[in-house]
């Protein structure tokens, strides 16, 4: 890798996030690392938002004027840009939602309503987030289907052994997490999707924490559900996707009604929209999706290869100064991971870690991030998580550990 | 309030790491679960009470420094006092914690549990604080588990 240099320039790259001048707790210098809770927005994005509710703000689809127009345009542009970096087939494959944990409960209950009966299976993993659990649990509930669990291993992997054996002909849906929000592993989903298509079962990937640092193009996997949340990739938050293929989505009914979904309402019979709009009942987050579509032209700028390869090298230089400081477990140890590093030290609690680094102007997050069933495998109730974005450096990282030591010693003394 | 020392103070730290009143008692008159399920801290609490006092006291868990620190001194001021001093100091230390930061508290009567009025500068971490003081709650109002 010697002479090859990254294609970006991240002092350049900050330059263009203006919270990353702020200074926290007493004029210290705001070091970001709570990139998997959410990332930060350039400049550019805050500009679209604001520039739309100056010059543009009107509602979509049904205006009689100059200013619905365009923003109806800007809105399902928005949808194109999306579209094109999910490299979907098309524009009706594209439905905008609040975020990931509407789209993953939206493909769950309309795909309950008529795709799911007693008895049928749905399968998921130990390292969902608690948002590609419990959706699941409800409709399982309510037809009785069961959930069932592929099983991680000790490094933080997927048995992907044991899935053959968990398929079964009454399975219907298996629903993945593409990149591990607590551990950073990145799951084989292409290898998953093939298997549950040799027995015709469609597969949702939970793309969240993946989109911004892997690339991702739902053609090649394949998968029948791609979903992942705006602000996680630079964008505002209150906008997400829910990609899905057009032979699913149109078998499903819709999720929510109202109006902007239907085609014709009588108090006898309603017929819906066509594909997206069934599915988008409402008046959308115009401004969230315009916000969004300029996050994923900024973010396209890069060489989605050379950011995974940049953010790598933050991950191992952590972990490698993390090993360094004694009592120190971390947590996910995957062979393809990204982005994320978690961990825990002997006779501190996480809590504490966090409450001390963020003195030292380190914002990092504590807890168990919505993943209980990792926390139970590896016997812990939490971690500390540092988790990285395009903007974050190795400097960061010193900084970073250095305010963990000073903090261990603290509590350790 | 900016640095460690503030926060943490000498006090806590040293009930972090010598907790009083740690175990369990076999047969308790009262006894309450205390659960913060977004970090994971769990107190089991256990107490005799005998003609409206509290004889004895001990608790269970695991916890951050702070939420180990507050079972451990809140232990220590309710052991003799009646169960209606104990809810009157429960309700002093509620407020105490979730008033403004800005505002004079009343610490009154709290003594040295008073050095858990800096929490009010971290939102995130006041349910350390009190979570053993609301499983003291639930146990002398006959409730037997506290979820925040």
């Amino acid at each position: 890798m010697g002479i090859e240099q990254l294609v970006f320039d991240v002092e350049k790259v900050r330059q263009e996030f203006p919270i990353l001048n702020t200074k926290v707790r007493g004029n210290k210098r705001l070091v970001y690392f709570d990139n998997a809770a959410t990332t930060q927005r350039p400049r550019r994005v805050i500009e679209t938002v604001k520039e739309f509710y100056e010059r543009y703000n009107s509602n979509v689809h049904r205006g009689a004027h100059w200013l619905s127009d365009l923003a109806t345009k800007m809105y399902e542009d928005a949808r194109k840009t999306v579209k094109e970096f999910l490299n979907a087939r098309s524009e009706r494959e594209i439905v905008f939602v609040r975020g990931t944990t509407e789209g993953i409960n939206l493909i769950a209950t309309s795909f309950s309503r008529g795709l799911l009966k007693e008895g049928d299976e749905i399968i998921v993993t130990e390292m969902e987030h608690h948002s590609n659990i419990v959706p699941w649990q409800l409709v399982a509930q309510q037809t009785g289907a069961k959930l069932k669990v592929i099983p991680i291993n000790d490094r933080g992997e997927l048995v992907l052994e044991k899935l053959k054996d968990l398929i079964t002909e009454r399975t219907k849906l298996i629903s993945v997490v593409h990149v591990s929000n607590s551990l950073g592993t990145i799951n084989p989903v292409k290898e998953i999707i093939e298997l549950a298509h040799q027995a015709g079962i469609p597969v949702v990937v939970d793309g969240a924490q993946a989109v911004a640092h892997i690339p991702v193009d739902v053609q090649a996997l394949d998968c029948d559900f791609y979903v992942f949340s705006g602000h996680k990739i630079y964008g505002p938050t209150g906008i997400g996707v829910v990609y899905g293929k057009e032979k699913w989505l149109d078998k499903m009914p819709p999720y929510q009604g109202g109006g902007d979904m239907i085609k014709e309402v009588t108090f006898e019979k309603t017929t819906y929209n066509e594909l997206p709009y069934k599915f988008e009942a409402g008046t959308p987050n115009i401004a969230g999706a315009i916000g969004l579509a300029e996050a994923l032209k900024w973010f396209k700028q890069f060489d989605i290869n050379a950011v995974h390869e940049h953010e790598n090298e933050l991950v191992k230089y952590a972990t490698e100064l993390l090993k360094q400081i004694g009592g120190i477990r971390i947590i996910g140890e995957a062979n393809n991971k990204t982005a994320v590093v978690s961990f825990i030290a002997d006779g501190v609690h996480p809590h504490d870690i966090g409450t001390g680094l963020d003195m030292e102007g380190v914002a990092i997050r504590t807890g168990h991030h919505c993943t209980q069933p990792v926390m139970c495998h590896f016997g812990i109730m939490a971690t500390a998580r540092a988790s990285f974005a395009i903007y974050n450096t190795k400097e960061e990282v010193e900084i970073f550990v250095s305010a963990l030591k000073k903090v261990l010693k603290f509590f350790r003394q | 309030m900016n640095s460690l020392e503030e926060l943490y103070q000498e006090l806590i730290l040293e009930h972090n790491r010598y907790p009083r009143n740690f175990g369990v008692i076999e047969n308790p008159t009262h006894k309450a679960r205390g659960l913060n399920p977004l970090c994971g801290d769990e107190i089991n609490l256990y107490l005799v009470v005998e003609d409206g006092t509290i004889k004895d006291i001990k608790f269970q868990g695991q916890g951050c420094a702070i939420s180990k620190a507050s079972a451990s001194m809140m232990t220590e001021i309710v052991k003799g006092k009646t169960v209606e001093e104990a809810l009157d100091l429960y309700k002093k230390f509620h407020d105490m914690v979730t008033a403004d930061f800005t505002q004079e508290v009343d610490t009154d009567k709290l003594g040295p549990v008073a050095v858990f009025s800096g929490v009010r500068a971290f939102p995130a971490r006041v349910k350390c604080a009190s979570l053993a003081w609301h499983a003291l709650e639930a146990a002398l109002t006959g409730k037997e588990e506290y979820s925040e």
